[in-house]
């Protein structure tokens, strides 16, 4: 099933990807290919495997409940050191209105 | 307020509860509530790179407690998947959360109403991880983000749309409220967030079978709020319907001051969230012996515990109903009872009558109480062999409400003793009836409802400390010889 370019724009909208206009098609086709990889395996008969979330076969591993990484002011610090802006405490962001 | 004749609501709630662990589901950061903004984000709840999710035990046996608790299925193997969705209170872009395979399924809660009861299906807990906190105020144009609420766990309750009307609704809520609290799996907390509700809601004509188009009102944090909210909803619709309009699908939000709900800025796109397995996490698996061993550690719940309070303390159902509501005040009840020896129904009215009607009034919860129950069942103890009677108790109680000590502190302190001695007794009865011949002789004559009169002369003259089962016989006796 191809993907129509109306579909790509709608896909970046979702991921907040800016295109370039002229991309577009060439976007179209080569994830058309990919989702025709998709349909050939889709044709094999799966109805006696079990879904695989994870290609590593193996099952979640826990960890016991306790706080091993308190962060405190000094461990904000540091990790604000990177952001492009804070205040009080707080990580800055343009005005976000709900 | 009901739904008005011809029309039937069909409403069915979402609620997100924070799981009591000491640290985040996914990392070793802390989940106190209230801490400096940002001290708690990790580089896992910050979503840097290279960091990967870990499972925390204990919100997996909390959510899996949940599940055994509503009778549900739990997934001998459940999956995390990514929902993506932009904002910045969600640094990775994707929240963690389980779509098509939930650890619990199909569970149910009894609730009632009136004198029904009523079986409410709950078709899925999910484990997820909760988002930061958006601060729009005095930030010159710009938003505070504090991360520190990201990764608490939560799971998110979405009940089967088996409630009609705002009533029932709240009823379920209160439910699943208290089930919470007592599991100890979330501290019920509905102004910090722990215990949150949005409710779905549609309208149809009665006897339709078709679902009418539902809204969703979110984030409804009190018992008095959803009953409001889901009632101007239930209005709002069949106004809307009634006038041959059309009920949009919308995400709305309730307004405590005008009682309203009102529509969020509609989306420019359809929500699509495009969940996919999250490839960091690999499949969780619960044995049966991890399920047995967790269903070992389940405390008594409420329906039981009620039970068990009318047959071995021979409570009537409304004061069973009311000591179990809490687990904190059930638990208190016991040790009241136990610690005094004093009868459990006795101990029933102190504690859901004048306990708890000081606790109202003083604004305070069980764990606050300025009266511990062993302070309570000293005080009983002392009605119990006499030395203060049931009205001079209520004098001890508000001095100990008060601070001023223990039972016998205050009883000697306030020279309390209830006076047993009957020659004293006696005495005073002597005295009332001297000064009152003519009420003895009215008496005498027939006008019985002066009995009263004298009890209240004696008490009065022994400053309420006169045992009254004694002043009432020895009363009779002297104004009938």
């Amino acid at each position: 099933m191809p993907i129509t370019a109306d579909q790509i724009r709608q896909v970046a909208q979702l991921a907040r990807l800016e295109l370039e206009s002229g991309r577009i098609e060439k976007y179209a086709h080569e994830l058309s290919s990919i989702l025709e990889l998709a349909d050939r395996l889709s044709r094999i008969d799966t109805t006696q495997a079990q879904a695989l979330a994870h290609p590593l076969d193996r099952v979640q591993a826990l960890r016991p409940d306790a706080v091993t990484d308190p962060v405190g002011e000094a461990g904000r610090a540091t990790f604000q050191s990177i952001a492009p802006a804070v205040r009080d405490g707080l990580y800055l962001v343009p005005k976000v209105i709900e | 307020m009901s739904v008005p004749a011809g029309w039937e609501a069909v409403i069915g709630l979402e609620v997100h509860c924070q799981l009591l662990t000491q640290s985040k589901i996914f990392s070793g950061a802390a989940t106190a509530y209230g801490a400096a903004p940002n001290t708690q984000a990790d580089a896992v709840t910050l979503g840097l790179p290279g960091v990967l999710p870990v499972l925390n035990a204990a919100a997996l046996e909390m959510a899996v407690k949940f599940g055994l608790a509503i009778d549900a299925q739990i997934a001998e193997r459940c999956v995390f998947a990514r929902k993506h969705y932009f904002y910045p209170d969600l640094p990775k872009g994707y929240q963690i959360s389980q779509y098509e395979q939930p650890i619990v399924s199909k569970g149910h809660l009894d609730i009632e109403v009136g004198e029904k009861v009523q079986r409410i299906g709950i078709t899925r807990a999910h484990m997820e991880e909760d988002a930061g906190k958006s601060l729009h105020e005095n930030f010159s144009g710009q938003t505070g983000i504090d991360l520190n609420r990201a990764g608490t766990p939560l799971i998110e309750i979405v009940s089967e749309p088996d409630l009609r009307n705002a009533q029932e609704a709240v009823a379920y809520l209160k439910k699943l409220h208290q089930l919470v609290v007592y599991l100890a799996i979330c501290d019920g907390n509905m102004q910090e967030g722990s215990f949150r509700c949005d409710a779905n809601v549609s309208v149809r004509r009665a006897g339709e079978s078709k679902f009418g188009t539902r809204t969703e009102t979110k984030n409804v944090n009190s018992f008095r709020y959803v009953e409001k909210a889901i009632e101007y909803e239930i209005q709002r619709q069949i106004g809307v319907l009634e006038s041959g309009g059309k009920i949009v699908q919308e995400t709305r939000l309730f307004n405590p001051d005008t009682g309203e709900t009102r529509a969020m800025r509609s989306k420019e796109e359809a929500m699509d969230y495009r969940y996919f397995p999250d490839p960091d996490l690999l499949p969780v698996v619960v044995t049966k012996a991890d399920v047995e061993r967790i269903r070992a550690t389940l405390p008594e719940l409420p329906e039981a515990r009620k039970a068990r309070f009318e047959s071995q303390y021979g409570l009537p159902a409304y004061d069973a109903g009311v000591l179990t509501g809490e687990r904190a005040l059930a638990d208190y009840y016991e040790s009241v009872v136990k610690a005094s020896g004093a009868d459990p129904k006795l101990c029933a009215n102190w504690v859901s009558t004048d306990l708890l009607g000081a606790l109202n009034k003083l604004g305070r919860d069980m764990a606050t109480s300025p009266v511990s129950a062993e302070a309570l069942a000293g005080m009983l103890r002392r009605i119990a062999d006499k030395t203060i009677s049931g009205k001079i108790a209520k004098e001890v109680f508000e001095a100990m409400l008060a601070g001023e000590g223990g039972a016998d502190e205050i009883i000697k302190a306030k020279g309390l003793v209830q006076i047993t001695d009957e020659g004293a007794i006696l005495r005073a009865i002597d005295e009332v009836m001297a000064r009152s011949p003519d009420n003895v002789a009215a008496y005498r004559a027939g006008k019985d409802k002066l009995f009263g009169f004298f009890v209240g002369q004696v008490m009065k003259a022994t400053q309420g400390k006169a045992n009254p089962e004694a002043v009432n016989r020895l009363l009779k006796q002297k104004l009938t010889a």
